[in-house]
């Protein structure tokens, strides 16, 4: 603010700062500081562009709290990542603005199976963003929560069968009836995404404790029903008789309140893409599916 | 304890003051006057610097830190050795919690809920920088401080040149951004600054793989070779501030004799955070013996640097400091 030479005669002593080359330098500092502030605050607030449009609803990782508690509660370590048996967890990247570097499942690619048995992201989470029991003021969503502990059937046999979290992470649909194998009649010859796939899953009846890549398991089916066939939870999913077009009736795989939306059927699905998918974070409605 | 608050003060942003006559110790103001120095001596000093080679051994020491601990956390995911798990934001090393003071301040503010593995993670934290000097972080561990020295000399190199030109902020800004990012963090319930953090972007591009996340990074480092001269570490991170603020009373410091200082100042160009060493201009220095102040990074290059071994590493309790 430098001021204009007061019109009259004799200019009156200025203020000895104005010309001071040391006043003028802090001035000049403080001006960019203040632009590179404001640019800096700019660019971490338009991390809200992404959040506040929704456009991407990410699957997160079991046990995960309600979308903004998730992303405020995250410390974004990514040791839930380290631990998952099958790299289900990645990092989200840029366009995730505040959710940069929360962990988020792409079942399609690669689905949480539960090969750890427990549920090992959460045992992992130092910061409670991922928790088997939701704190008492902070009840789930309705329709958020499985009615009972899901029961793991690779360790059905187990004393204790059951994942300690009643929390869903969403809701498999199946969102393509047209596409899918079972509702046409058809079967599966050989694995069930091709050979360039590069997921994982663990085939209890080929070992136990390793999860094995998808492509080398190969099937021999008449009629398709990988999405039950590889659902590692206990009566998520089952084919049923329903009516199809024409009157006639088809087999269709049909998700039971049961389903905590791991993305193991979406991921198995030979239908491309995918016929059955999960809704990330969606709510079981009564007489949905 | 008026040199700390002074030291605070600056570390806050303000501009270091000259010490009042009234505030220099006697002793102090002997050697000062003592060091009137004639030509003979004058021309002596200043051979003695020319002669100076800028000795490397505690950047080597620092670089092996940072690029060593930075490995450990790719090493324990990438090939399974387990040693650290996690990324600098937040890890178990050994199976004990870490978590970064500067992510848990955000985390705390936005999710208004603590539970014991993030408290006993940070406290743990704390400590340790307590102990080892508070923004020891800043130059032994962040990954984005390494980039940035490179950068760093790419500027230099520029600006003898005359390619480009430094262009200084106003150091308050600092505190500015990180209330600014406190409260961002408790009004909106969202980590904002760990949006933008460089140190978890490159941490995690590092452990998990890079993303387009690094295109901030870049932009950064680049700002910082065309227009200020290590713009994120000196003016902006609130990390930097948090770690400083935890280091005020550590019992690492860099400590400045003034006996041994001819006053040339080569210490103040190569530091990250000169107005840290604002008592080796000749007449500033309140006592014999000053501790650098807790803006420090405590990186060595002034230790390397210095031609007189006037600036030298401290711990209180085990060095000798009884001249």
């Amino acid at each position: 603010m430098s001021d204009a030479p007061a019109a009259g005669p004799a200019p009156a002593p200025v203020k000895p700062a104005a010309n001071d080359p040391r006043a003028q330098e802090a001035r000049r500092r403080f001006l960019k500081a203040a632009a590179v502030g404001a640019g800096v605050v700019g660019v971490a607030l338009s991390g809200a562009i992404p959040v506040l449009r929704g456009t991407t609803v990410r699957l997160r990782p079991p046990g995960a709290l309600d979308e903004h508690d998730f992303l405020a509660a995250c410390i974004k370590c990514g040791q839930c990542i380290q631990v998952c048996p099958v790299n289900a967890l990645k990092p989200a990247d840029l366009f995730d603005g505040f959710g940069v570097g929360v962990p988020y499942i792409e079942p399609r690619t690669q689905a949480c199976d539960f090969a750890c048995d427990v549920g090992q992201c959460i045992l992992a989470c130092p910061t409670g963003a991922l928790v088997y029991h939701r704190p008492e003021d902070d009840p789930p969503r309705p329709g958020t929560e499985v009615p009972s502990p899901p029961v793991l059937l690779a360790k059905r046999s187990d004393p204790e069968p059951t994942l300690n979290f009643t929390q869903r992470m969403g809701l498999a649909t199946l969102a393509r009836p047209e596409a899918c194998l079972s509702v046409q009649g058809r079967g599966v010859k050989g694995s069930a995404r091709g050979e360039h796939f590069r997921g994982k899953h663990r085939y209890v009846e080929v070992d136990r404790w390793t999860p094995q890549p998808v492509r080398e398991h190969e099937y021999e089916l008449e009629r398709c029903d990988l999405c039950v066939r590889e659902c590692p939870i206990e009566s998520a999913i089952s084919i049923e008789d329903r009516p199809g077009p024409g009157g006639a009736t088809v087999k269709m795989p049909v998700v039971h309140e049961a389903c905590v939306g791991c993305g193991t059927c979406e991921m198995v699905c030979p239908a491309e893409p995918a016929a059955i998918v999960v809704e990330a974070r969606a709510p079981w409605k009564d007489g949905a599916s | 304890m008026k040199r700390t608050v002074e030291q605070l003060r600056v570390l806050l942003g303000a501009e270091p003051k000259k010490p009042a006559p009234e505030d220099i110790s006697p002793r102090a103001k002997e050697i000062h006057a003592a060091k009137k120095l004639k030509k003979r001596d004058f021309d002596a000093m200043e051979a003695q610097v020319a002669a100076h080679r800028r000795k490397k051994k505690w950047k080597k020491r620092r670089w092996a830190t940072l690029i060593i601990v930075n490995l450990l956390f790719v090493l324990s995911y990438q090939v399974d050795v387990q040693l650290v798990e996690g990324s600098l934001s937040g890890s178990r090393f050994l199976g004990f919690h870490l978590i970064d003071l500067n992510s848990a301040l955000q985390l705390m503010l936005a999710h208004k809920r603590i539970i014991v593995n993030l408290l006993i993670g940070t406290a743990t934290v704390g400590l340790v920088y307590f102990l080892v000097g508070g923004r020891t972080f800043c130059s032994w561990v962040c990954p984005y401080h390494l980039l940035a020295e490179w950068a760093e000399k790419l500027h230099l190199h520029l600006a003898a040149k005359k390619l480009v030109k430094d262009h200084p902020l106003h150091r308050g800004l600092r505190v500015v951004l990180w209330a600014t990012f406190g409260v961002l963090a408790y009004a909106t319930g969202y980590t904002v600054y760990e949006t933008i953090s460089p140190t978890g972007i490159v941490s995690r591009a590092l452990i998990y793989g890079p993303g387009l996340a690094m295109l901030w990074v870049l932009a950064l480092l680049a700002f910082e070779v065309l227009y200020t001269r290590r713009a994120w570490c000196r003016y902006l991170c609130p990390v930097g501030l948090t770690y400083g603020v935890v280091g005020t009373f550590s019992p690492v410091k860099i400590t400045y004799d003034l006996t041994k200082c001819f006053h040339e100042q080569d210490c103040r160009k190569v530091c990250l955070v000169p107005h840290v060493l604002d008592h080796v201009v000749k007449g500033r220095a309140t006592a014999e013996r000053v501790d650098v102040g807790p803006d420090c990074t405590r990186c060595g290059l002034c230790v390397d640097t210095c031609p007189s071994g006037a600036l030298t590493f401290k711990v209180t309790g085990l060095t000798r400091n009884t001249k």
